[in-house]
């Protein structure tokens, strides 16, 4: 029954920007501070006051519309956006409405079916409101501290086509927005927001459903769940002889269930109109142009690209371009390799994945805020590709490196550790070992084979894990089977 | 009171101190306290700035505004000064910055002595709808001194300071100006700085000047005009440099165009005797009169009442009762329902219709009947005055169809009321600047005022034209 229908989903995603300042006005927007802080005549809406235009939103709108292959308008303007609300001082939101910056975008999403695109209809420009504080025994309590932070409201197409996209979507859209450094990318503290439009239809049908829109999905897990709950719902609904209204529905996290907000009778009628107080934006080919030059590599692109390069498998391209600055450390670290061989990169890879992945979530920190030079790692690797240690001495010698300040060459050298790979001298070694257990040699000659083991450990705790295994193996191969 | 030149020049001599002339036009206000032109004087806070225009005068440095007795507006936003917009509303709202003209004044030397009355929220043609009482023409006889700068008007044309700001948002200077024999400047929009003035409708709003002279005006203009990078939509031009350019002789020949005949039919007779006797003093002296088509001119007040409430019914969402101003008591029900008391309360039945038919108008299903129809209409608006005056230097019009009515005689009538402005609204609505100038008095004495517009940015030559008729005409 399921398999009958179809969802169509649309997200409409806000992203806090990381202007200095607010969209409107001079004040800061670091957070931290206490309520009411960061606020002046223009953000609180004291009569009389007036915006003016934070020039460097217009910019991050259009940084992200040409990363997003939107088109860019060139003249464009504020509306307003009309509601009552007690943490909306001017009781309007300075949005835009007709003929938004940015419009016809898209951006491509991974699936295990391979790749999809989903469309961008707008990006426009918005100022976000205050919070209330609900939860205090007297009263409710208003912050103004965030009230004309700059926004953007990013408006995909009904591509959607179920949860795990929208997730994608989400996750795409979080990506590129770090990527591009407009915004923390933080879902939990509402720096992302994301509502969703869902309706279902049945397969092969044009028409679309009534569709419901559900809010507050404040984390990623949220997203998923909620709209295949939503989907389920009105499957279920139609199933049952019931019909979809158009509503408002809050998804309750707690309960994991979505519940009517607002009815459409009770919709609200923002009553837009052009903002009389602001000029329009004017986009010239050569700001266009400036911002072009700047865009940095998107992941995607990137992800692919160290598939190709280096020869990364899907997998570990996929986690070091998550975060933009892994991505770098890797590339730093690979363009201070003596050998530029995949099995280096594969090497490099593996390195930071696990150690050096381990230490960041560790310490809670960006790989910008590692202080390991990527020589180190370059070495590191270059030390085991070229056979001088082993990978076991590598590990060890690992957390010395964020100890010691010495590089993995110096470290190797003051310590003795490099590998012995004289085959003259395993030999002997390998001789002397059996002759000190004819016993067992007679026992691995009748066919205990497992024996081996044991010969090739003797043989490393000899030369305290130094010899080269690989060789140590050869060298007992010949003895132990020629002989 | 004498002119500001006579004082400027007596102060200068050192035969008259800032001090004094202030001390005594308070002391003037206080005995002409039954005409309820001011709502606040600030006594204290003027006679710290005349001690220091004494000191300038004292050091022959003064400055353009030096002692300059100023009344404000009670929708200019002043630091530490209540700031009431006649309303309940604001009754005890105090702001925590200057606007931006008010930084200018002082700056030049200017003393300001009080904030002055106004239809509430700047919403009137008559004063009365102030929260605080309607203020009283200074002939009496319970006439209306007009609005809504009735209080700013009343104090200059009172002789109680030498220049006053108001707003004019759709004839709010220049209507009270004619009303009261005064002269009202409306600049072209974006030639001063609305920075704190309290919006109305802010596509139209714009401070303007009353003054009993054009030479004062045009003083007072170049202190404080100018682009100001707080708000967006002042021109990106300097200061003007009007007083000199107004002392310049008069053109030997130059081109007035007047509306058609029929434009005129509404008006008094008065008016008309004062109109037409005018127009033959301006072709006796150089004017050459052509016709001027501005169409659709049918449409100018229903244009300016539809976007001006649009734009009020979102300007005035910010007066909730949340953050400052009046509130209404708070229930056991949620902060809705105290927003909703809030403004019920706060707000006088004028404000309160023009919210409803702005909030109308915008709302999904009839936007596009009303609003967007007279923004088009507007532009048709604009488009005939550009027009005009590719051919003209000067629109020249009466600024109102009759002189002072009395108290009552349209407050039943809002329509009626409306009409009173139908020969101003027009200027805000293609944003060009404009002038009342004191022409005449009817057969009762009251005074009558004719009304120049001139191209956007023009506004120093409609002050070199305003500045020699009124001598013609006076």
């Amino acid at each position: 029954m399921k398999n009958d229908y179809e969802a169509v989903v649309g997200l409409e995603v806000h992203i806090q920007l990381l202007t200095n300042t607010k969209a409107f006005c001079s004040c800061t927007t670091k957070f931290g501070t206490s309520p009411n802080m960061n606020t002046c005549p223009v953000c609180l809406g004291h009569p009389g006051a007036l915006p003016t235009l934070n020039k460097s939103v217009v910019d991050y709108a259009i940084t992200l519309g040409l990363a997003t292959g939107c088109e860019i308008r060139p003249f464009s303007i504020f509306s307003r956006k009309n509601y009552f609300y007690p943490d909306l001082p001017k009781g309007y939101q300075i949005s835009q409405y007709e003929d938004p910056i940015c419009y016809d975008g898209a951006l491509e999403i991974e699936l295990a079916e391979g790749q999809k695109r989903i469309g961008i209809t707008r990006i426009h420009i918005e100022e976000d409101a205050g919070k209330s504080i609900h939860d205090v025994d007297i009263d409710t309590l208003v912050d103004l501290n965030r009230s004309g932070v700059a926004l953007l409201e990013i408006v995909s197409e009904p591509d959607i086509r179920s949860a795990q996209e929208a997730y994608q979507y989400l996750m795409q859209i979080r990506q590129i927005v770090m990527y591009l450094g407009i915004c923390d990318g933080n879902l939990e503290e509402g720096s992302l927001r994301c509502d969703a439009n869902i309706s279902v239809r049945k397969r092969g049908t044009e028409k679309f459903g009534t569709r419901t829109e559900v809010k507050n999905l404040n984390s990623f897990r949220n997203v998923e769940r909620a709209i295949e709950y939503e989907i389920n719902r009105q499957i279920e609904l139609i199933e049952s002889g019931g019909t979809i209204v158009q509503h408002t529905m809050l998804w309750d996290a707690t309960v994991h269930e979505t519940k009517v907000m607002r009815t459409k009778e009770k919709a609200h009628d923002y009553r837009y109109f052009p903002e009389p107080d602001l000029v329009g934006v004017s986009v010239s080919e050569e700001w266009m142009q400036q911002i072009r030059q700047r865009l940095p590599e998107l992941p995607l692109a990137r992800k692919q690209r160290f598939i190709e390069q280096f020869g990364l498998p899907k997998y570990d391209a996929g986690i070091l371009v998550d975060e933009q600055s892994l991505g770098d450390y890797f590339e730093s670290v690979v363009s201070k390799l003596s050998g530029k061989t995949e099995e280096s990169y594969k090497l490099v890879s593996n390195w930071l994945m696990t150690e050096v992945m381990r230490i960041l979530s560790e310490r809670k920190i960006p790989a910008s805020e590692f202080e390991l030079p990527a020589e180190f790692i370059a070495e590191l690797v270059d030390l085991l590709v070229t056979n001088t240690i082993s990978s076991k001495i590598a590990k060890e010698i690992f957390p010395q490196l964020l100890t010691s300040n010495k590089s993995p060459i110096e470290l190797v050298k003051e310590q003795g550790l490099a590998q012995i790979s004289d085959e003259k001298l395993i030999e002997s070694l390998v001789k002397d070992i059996l002759s000190q257990n004819s016993e067992n040699v007679e026992k691995y000659k009748a066919g205990k084979s497992n024996l081996f083991g044991f010969f090739v450990s003797q043989v490393l705790k000899q030369t305290e894990g130094k010899a080269n295994p690989k060789i140590v193996t050869e060298i007992l191969n010949r003895e132990l089977n020629n002989n | 009171m004498i002119s500001y030149s006579t004082f400027r020049i007596a102060a200068q001599n050192g035969t008259i101190t800032t001090t004094d002339s202030t001390r005594q036009v308070v002391s003037e206000i206080e005995k002409q306290k039954h005409l309820n032109a001011f709502l606040t004087v600030c006594e204290s806070e003027a006679l710290a700035q005349a001690a220091t225009s004494d000191k300038h005068f004292a050091t022959g440095s003064p400055r353009l505004l030096e002692g300059m007795v100023i009344a404000l507006k009670d929708n200019i936003s002043t630091k530490g000064i209540r700031t009431t917009c006649a309303s309940k509303m604001l009754e005890n709202f105090v702001p925590v910055y200057n606007a931006t003209v008010v930084d200018r004044m002082n700056a030049h030397g200017g003393i300001i002595v009080g904030k002055t009355n106004l239809d509430e929220f700047a919403m009137g043609s008559s004063n009365e709808n102030s929260a605080f009482g309607a203020v009283e023409h200074p002939l009496g006889d319970n006439l209306v001194p007009g609005g809504s700068s009735g209080g700013s008007t009343v104090a200059v044309a009172a002789g109680l300071v030498h220049v006053a700001l108001g707003s004019d948002t759709g004839g709010s200077v220049r209507q009270p100006a004619a009303l009261c024999g005064v002269v009202g400047f409306k600049p072209t929009y974006g030639r001063i700085s609305r920075y704190g003035l309290v919006a109305f409708a802010s596509s139209l709003d714009q401070i303007g000047i009353l003054a009993s002279d054009v030479s004062t005006t045009a003083r007072f203009f170049d202190a404080i005009s100018g682009i100001d990078e707080r708000d967006s939509t002042t021109a990106e031009l300097p200061a003007t440099q009007s007083l000199a350019m107004i002392e310049q002789p008069l053109l030997r020949s130059f081109t007035v165009a007047v509306l058609p005949d029929s434009e005129l039919a509404g008006c008094d007779a008065d008016v008309l005797k004062v109109y037409y006797s005018r127009l033959e003093i301006l072709r006796q002296n150089g004017a050459t009169i052509i016709p001027a088509e501005i169409p659709g001119s049918t449409a100018w007040i229903p244009t300016y009442y539809i976007l001006a409430t649009a734009e009020a019914s979102s300007n005035l969402a910010r007066f909730d009762g949340v953050r400052y101003g009046f509130r209404a008591t708070v229930g056991d029900d949620d902060e809705d329902a105290m927003i909703v008391r809030s403004r019920t309360q706060g707000f006088g039945a004028e404000v309160k219709r023009r919210i409803m038919l702005g909030t109308y108008v915008l709302s999904s299903g009839y936007y596009d009947a009303y609003y967007r129809k007279a923004q088009k209409a507007r532009r048709l608006v604009l488009n005939g005055y550009n027009d005009v005056f590719t051919k003209a230097d000067i629109l020249f019009l009466p600024t109102t169809p009759t002189p002072a009515f009395k108290r009552g005689e349209k407050t039943a009538d809002p329509v009626a009321m409306y009409l009173s402005d139908y020969f101003t609204v027009s200027a805000n609505l293609a944003g060009i600047p404009a002038i009342s100038i004191p022409a005449g008095t009817s057969s009762e004495g009251l005074p009558i005022g004719m009304q120049l517009q001139a191209k956007s940015f023009d506004d120093e030559r409609l002050l070199y034209f305003a500045h020699h008729f009124y001598q013609l005409f006076n």
